[in-house]
């Protein structure tokens, strides 16, 4: 074994990931010409972590004929590889990567289109320009600041004025995403935190054009360029957390993207990627395929896997004639299905309806730094509006009093109360929850769990209920068999079983291990394996003379021809963690439910052996979502993990919602968080993580309300100085950022 | 502190080259395999070698 791993897979002694055997789509559907006349493929690698993996990946495939170019993104896990036209089939590159140990897995260039991060880079510019501002107007700031009654008059100003050349166009230049947000909000008669850092950034400059052109002494060009910086490294912070779950995510639904195979006009028969299907098209579906879209059975019998769709883990036979549901997957014979609805529109179409409704009931949810804002805008803005009228209409009243006040005019009036709005603009307020939830979430991104957005992970904090559905979810999705069976006649029954795909025969190979198949053996679906008298299959087709044993667990009879039959009894196994994790849940005061599409008897194991107490079966879609329904109604805060079409409408339901990396593109898309990997308990991590998380940006947002208490006043009483702001604003940040990364920390020593 | 009209432009101008290096390289793609640029220096060139 240590030699194995030595010369395969990855140079490190790690092995790669096990992509528990998935079926990977024909690589010749995705092939592109690029510009350039080459025939490019982009493939997603598995396992690669190092050096040594780019160079051994690069320069196998550099060694294939035809190939020009191979270049692997260590990043995104993609490798681009251009060729020659016609130098070589497509699948040379996947199998030349198998040998060498790295699963690889061809995209749907429709799934996984490049998009270049253009939001990110437009981030990075307006980064770039605050930055420089910043830096810059500082070369002036530090003399007048430090040369305070020494530098004459005339100096100080021209000092000004370089700093507004320099600040003015960068400030407008880098206030846009600020502006343009602030403005959005404006037009929908709402309020948020770009808001009055819009108002600080105008009122900030004009009041410095003005103090400059009066020759006078606080122009705060250098606290605004400062503010802007900061402000937008929060929100490149936030930008880049969003894309970096999105491109995963992304990458994860186009490693299960389906080929198929259409029957052309003149009987040719061509792979297509899912997305080309049109109606009316007639495809055929081989043992093993995953039905890409809705149609109807033209030609052949088999036996569908629906357990995607309803959590039936049982298989269903169909004829000719009989409708068929995008994602089931055949099992047993070649199928023709001529398809009556396009990839986009199948069988998902009727569930998101429901997904919708569901997600309405979550777009309610007011994320931390929102509810910070609508607090903190009308305080400030009034505290703003009283400085200003206290200073204008101050002196007069005192002299009514009788105490001797002179006036102190407009100018002073107007620079106090805008220094009230720039001391207090949000600047650690923008950062404190972006900080928090970057740090959290490169953490969990590392341990395998994709957090879609920030207020998924601030919704996972606070759950209190926790809905599992089971197969796939709660389980592996396999059934594995249970009853201890002699070995010669199990291999006997396995050499049957080795000619089907049917998920009891797979699981009866499993347990035989390696060994011949029957060559002659004869399939019929929906009932079993024939060959030379010996018979494996359903009850009433290898042992008709038995009684069923009617303790519900799925079957397999099997009879050599002389001497009594066999029963193979399998049950669908829990993931291993599956146990530890809902005690875990338990141990932090979270509920555990179970709802299932599947039989009583299947489901009542399954949570016994998990350890969960309240469970109900045989659920359609619609009960699921209607419990999630119940449960928020009830004022709890439930999360659902589910991964079949049947949960998305519950998933989209709950208050938060994670899914297995398994689980179908419309489950996964409802879903705040996505589990890579077979383990469970990642999860628990999630949640105990977004509890940190939380506590975290409370604490930032309580300093960062202190800090404008203590500031405000000073500004108010007009003691603010532009060196004070500069200091006051770039500390407050710090401490914030500084804080956050204490959430990294505490992980690393532990 | 005449010299400042001499010193005052050569600092925005150095700085200005900075901002331009950054844009260039922002646009040329050197930000989109952040892992990957770390781990390549580590790959010998094959001419590199010992023969």
């Amino acid at each position: 074994m240590a030699i194995a791993l030595t010369e395969q897979g990855c140079p490190s002694g790690l092995a790669p990931a096990d992509d528990g055997g998935a079926r990977r789509a024909d690589p010749d559907a995705f092939v592109r010409r690029d510009p350039s006349g080459h025939d490019t493929l982009e493939l997603m690698v598995q396992g690669a972590k190092c050096a040594g993996c780019i160079r051994k990946i690069e320069s196998s495939l550099l060694a294939l004929p035809g190939v020009t170019d191979a270049r692997l993104n260590l990043s995104t896990s993609r490798l681009r590889v251009a060729w020659s036209p016609g130098a070589l089939a497509p699948t040379t590159i996947t199998e030349a990567l198998a040998r060498i140990g790295y699963g690889a897995a061809a995209f749907d260039p429709a799934a996984a289109i490049r998009e270049v991060d253009e939001e990110g880079r437009k981030l990075l510019r307006y980064l770039a320009v605050a930055g420089f501002a910043a830096m810059n107007i500082m070369m002036f700031s530090v003399p007048v600041w430090s040369g305070d009654g020494e530098m004459g008059e005339g100096t100080r100003t021209l000092l000004h004025w370089i700093s507004a050349l320099i600040a003015i166009p960068a400030a407008l230049y880098a206030a846009q995403p600020f502006f343009r947000s602030a403005w959005q909000a404006l037009r929908a008669r709402r309020a948020n935190m770009d808001v009055p850092i819009s108002l600080a950034v105008v009122l900030t400059l004009g009041i410095s054009i003005v103090e400059t052109l009066q020759q006078g002494e606080h122009a705060y060009f250098d606290g605004i360029t400062m503010l802007l910086f900061f402000l937008l490294i929060g929100r490149y912070l936030d930008h880049r957390l969003r894309e970096q779950a999105r491109t995963a995510a992304r990458d994860l639904l186009a490693l299960q993207s389906v080929t198929a195979s259409r029957i052309g006009a003149d009987g040719h028969v061509v792979a297509i990627s899912a997305g080309d299907i049109a109606v009316g098209d007639r495809l055929i579906l081989a043992a093993g395929d995953r039905a890409p879209v809705d149609g109807i059975v033209v030609e052949g019998t088999s036996e569908l896997d629906r357990s995607m769709l309803t959590g039936e883990t049982m298989p269903q036979l169909v004829r000719v004639g009989e409708a068929i549901h995008a994602g089931v997957i055949n099992l047993s014979q070649r199928l023709v299905v001529r398809t009556e609805a396009r990839a986009q529109d199948s069988s998902v179409a009727e569930l998101a309806r429901l997904i919708e409704a569901g997600e309405q009931g979550r777009a309610r949810f007011v994320r931390l730094a929102e509810k910070a804002a609508s607090l903190y805008v009308p305080v400030v803005h009034s505290l703003a509006l009283a400085t200003f009228l206290a200073w204008t209409f101050g002196p007069s009243l005192l002299r009514l009093v009788g105490i001797e006040a002179l006036d102190v005019g407009l100018r002073v009036a107007l620079m106090n109360a805008v220094a009230v709005l720039i001391i207090t603009c949000p600047c650690a307020l923008g950062l404190a929850v972006p900080a928090v939830q970057v740090v959290a979430t490169g953490r969990l991104f590392k341990r395998g769990v994709l957090v879609k957005s920030g207020d998924a992970l601030e919704r996972l904090a606070q759950v209190d209920v926790a809905v599992f559905d089971k197969t796939g979810t709660l389980t592996l999705g396999k059934p594995r068999l249970v009853s201890a069976v002699e070995s010669d006649v199990l291999q006997a029954a396995a050499a049957l079983a080795r000619v089907s795909r049917h998920p009891l025969s797979r699981a009866l190979v499993e347990a035989a291990g390696p060994g011949v198949a029957v060559k002659e053996a004869h399939e019929i679906p929906g009932e079993g394996i024939e060959a030379g008298g010996m018979r494996l299959g359903r009850r009433t087709f290898a042992a008709p003379e038995f009684e069923d044993a009617s303790d519900g667990a799925a079957e397999l009879w099997f009879s050599s021809g002389h001497g009594p039959p066999t029963r193979f009894a399998f049950s669908d196994t829990l993931r291993p963690d599956a146990a530890q994790t809902i005690a875990a849940l338990r141990g932090r005061g979270i509920a555990v439910e179970l709802i299932s599409g599947d039989r009583p008897v299947a489901v009542e194991a399954a949570a016994r052996e998990a350890g969960i107490e309240h469970w109900s079966a045989a659920a359609s879609p619609s009960d699921k979502a209607a419990r999630l329904t119940a449960l928020r109604a009830e004022g709890k805060k439930p999360l659902m993990i589910g991964d079949g079409l049947n949960d998305a409408a519950a998933l989209a339901a709950a208050y938060a919602s994670a899914s297995p990396g398994t689980a179908l593109e419309a489950s996964q898309a409802a879903s705040d968080v996505v589990l890579q990997g077979a383990q469970l308990m990642p999860l628990v991590e999630a949640i105990d993580v977004a509890k940190m998380a939380r506590a975290r940006a409370l604490e930032n947002l309580r300093f960062s309300a202190l800090y404008n208490i203590v500031a405000a006043p000073l500004a108010a009483a007009g003691l603010l100085t532009p060196l004070i702001a500069a200091l006051a604003m770039s500390g407050s940040s710090l401490i914030v950022t500084l804080n956050a990364l204490r959430l990294q920390l505490r992980w690393s020593r532990a | 502190m005449n010299v400042m009209i001499v010193l005052i432009p050569i600092a925005l101008f150095m700085a200005a080259v900075g901002l331009a290096a950054f844009f260039w390289s922002l646009r040329s793609g050197q930000y989109e395999d952040l892992d990957g640029a770390a781990h390549r220096v580590l790959i010998a060139d094959e001419d590199d070698l010992p023969s």
